[in-house]
């Protein structure tokens, strides 16, 4: 049985939805028409849709994409480069440590889940410090730029995000019945094949969630990025970026929100295609 | 298989061998201070050349093991340089003078006593626990009440959710500042007709720090709303319409059936939301900066100016903006051990319940 609720009641209800919705999306949609609006049209009329025109908009665009301190294509490739790479090293790295620490029951094996398990109470700010200062002293020592450098933030993000990485994985990893690779063993498949052949392919829901985790959490970073790179760095991510860009233009707030809005489109973009696996990524990752 | 076998050892030979010379090659460059830029490729190429030497060692008895060494190395490699050794470092740095490049004399305790002697330190402080505390109360509640309206039988409640979960997406910077947006250019015009008030509320501390509640609950609230709608399905249909058959209304459901079903998600949801308010940075860089004057607080002679600032924000500039490392370092342990005693009692709690289911 299946009581059905009054449509009086349905009717309230979303009329609630309707306006929690508004004021939740309010927001977005003043950044898109303030967009459209020249500086001094915003501060007569913030709200209305009055001094909106294309030619405004197409000119704040221009204005904010070839801005030095913004620069929109270069911190967009950045951020994109240094997410895939970091999203497709944690799968691999950590799918493979993780089953290695899942397979074999040593004390060894113990002591590393233990480690990566605890460090996932140390809050940034401690290590954020000596970070910098040891990236600059090991990059300086082997001849190999950590700082103000693609590759080492990528291996910061590698080093940052693998304990949740691995936790989620191994979680997975024990529910795939042993007999599996048991039988390919006894076939003469070696380990790495057993790993790379039938493993890993059968984590695929699992590295979904783990790169939705992570991917929404690299892309949105900011405190990591600005230590590493600087404010006024070659390489930018688009949060520095964005930050460098709106420290040095205090109040043209239509140029602000018109960096804003390119911020915000590329992650809207993904959201609408994957809205279903990023909704379950996000509700998975936080009940594990 | 032979012939197979013995081309195989050959490969892992040369290539230990090779990836050896590399490795120690650039090893001892490094050490002789040499500024060859090779060094740094080559070390990379050397460490490749060995793991791979290592991969391909044929002894079918060690084999295992090799394969077990090179699958761990990656991670476990970046993850000792990037937590293990700064955390170790770090902790060792907040009892000497550290300037953020070298130290030159261990002080103590004496970063640990300058701290708590800060009246803006502990101002700090007291505004983090005040913000956890409002925001794990209107999170969870703001939350729950969505998730609800979220599980009724209206139409469109996958725009719905959509719509409450979207501010998630977007990164606290950009948040930020587009609600700095909002309160001193869109919410000054409705003060200024309605109470003559033509300053932007971002300005004065009290309300600069409710406004800083209002972002984050907007940020937080659809996230933690998706894992209630969660919990909330689990309940299982047949108690629910047990309950209905017995005469419950909605509320004494709710009340007596759906919250006690979903406890474990509720214990879920307040440590999230506590753990995510204690590291909130973005949001309080780019709204208020931690700007805020306090007149006379634990009576310091000057009036406070960080009134807004955060305990991860006041770190942040206590290293970059007034460039005290080891303060900021003694200040960010202090940080972790609050963190740490949080995390102990959620396990505890957690543990605890599912002893008792």
């Amino acid at each position: 049985m299946n009581r059905k609720p009054k449509t009086s009641t349905l009717v309230i209800q979303t009329i609630i939805a309707i306006i929690i919705a508004l004021y939740v999306l309010f927001p977005f949609f003043l950044v898109l028409i303030n967009s459209f609006k020249s500086t001094e049209a915003i501060t007569k009329d913030p709200i209305g849709l009055t001094g909106m025109s294309f030619s405004q908009f197409s000119t704040n665009m221009t204005d904010v994409i070839n801005n030095t301190h913004f620069l929109f294509w270069s911190a967009f490739g950045s951020s994109a480069i240094i997410t895939v790479l970091s999203l497709v090293l944690l799968a691999v790295f950590g799918g493979m440590a993780a089953w290695v620490i899942c397979r074999n029951h040593t004390v060894w094996s113990q002591v590393i889940y233990f480690i990566f398990i605890a460090s996932m109470i140390i809050p940034f700010q401690v290590v954020m410090l000596p970070l910098i200062s040891t990236f600059r002293d090991v990059g300086k020592f082997v001849g190999i730029q950590m700082l103000q450098s693609i590759p080492g933030l990528v291996f910061a993000y590698c080093g940052f995000g693998g304990a949740m990485t691995v936790f989620i994985l191994t979680g997975f990893i024990k529910g795939i019945p042993y007999e599996l690779e048991e039988a390919a063993g006894i076939d003469g498949c070696p380990p790495e094949e057993i790993f790379f052949r039938i493993i890993f392919p059968l984590l695929k829901p699992v590295i979904t969630t783990v790169t939705i985790l992570n991917g929404m959490w690299i892309w949105n970073d900011y405190l990591l990025p600005s230590m590493m790179l600087g404010q006024n760095g070659r390489v930018k991510t688009l949060p520095v970026a964005v930050q460098a860009f709106v420290g040095s233009y205090v109040k043209q707030w239509n140029l602000i929100l018109a960096a804003a809005l390119l911020a915000i489109i590329p992650m809207i973009i993904v959201f609408l295609i994957g809205q279903k696996q990023i909704v379950q990524g996000m509700v998975d990752g936080a009940i594990k | 298989m032979n012939v197979k076998n013995t081309s195989k050892k050959l490969i892992s030979l040369i290539c230990l061998f090779a990836g050896l010379i590399l490795f120690i090659e650039s090893l001892i460059m490094d050490f002789s201070g040499s500024t060859n830029s090779f060094r740094g490729a080559m070390l990379v190429a050397g460490m490749l050349l060995i793991l791979a030497g290592m991969f391909t060692f044929p002894s079918l008895k060690h084999h295992r093991t090799m394969v077990n060494i090179v699958f761990l190395f990656p991670l476990l490699f970046t993850f000792a340089i990037t937590v293990i050794i700064p955390l170790i470092l770090g902790i060792g740095y907040s009892f000497t003078d550290w300037n953020g490049i070298k130290y030159t004399e261990v002080v103590g305790l004496d970063n640990y006593i300058k701290m708590f002697k800060q009246p803006s330190f502990i101002w700090s402080i007291l505004i983090t626990f005040l913000f956890v505390i409002f925001n794990m109360i209107l999170v969870n509640l703001v939350a729950f009440l969505l998730a609800l309206l979220c599980t009724t039988k209206i139409k469109g409640l996958g725009f719905f959710r959509a719509s409450y979960f979207l501010p998630n997406l977007i990164g606290g910077i950009v948040l930020g500042y587009i609600w700095q947006f909002i309160f001193s250019n869109v919410v000054t015009k409705f003060t200024a007709s309605l109470f003559n008030q033509n300053y932007s509320i971002l300005s004065d501390t009290h309300t600069a720090f409710i406004a800083i509640v209002i972002v984050y609950v907007w940020q937080y609230a659809g996230y933690i709303m998706l894992i209630y709608i969660t919990g909330l399905n689990t309940v299982p249909r047949d108690v629910l319409e047990a309950s209905a058959i017995d005469g419950a209304n909605a509320t004494e459901t709710l009340f007596h059936i759906k919250m006690p079903m979903i406890a474990s998600t509720f214990t879920i949801c307040t440590f999230l939301t506590l753990t995510s308010a204690f590291k909130q940075f973005d949001v309080n860089l780019a709204l208020t900066n931690g700007t805020g004057s306090v007149d006379g607080f634990l009576g310091a002679e000057n009036y406070l100016t960080n009134g807004t600032e955060m305990l991860a924000l006041n770190i942040y500039s206590t290293a970059v903006n007034k460039n005290n490392y080891a303060l900021a370092e003694a200040k960010a342990v202090l940080f972790f051990i609050i963190l740490a005693c949080v995390s102990i009692i959620q396990v505890r709690i957690s543990n605890k319940r599912e002893v008792e289911m």
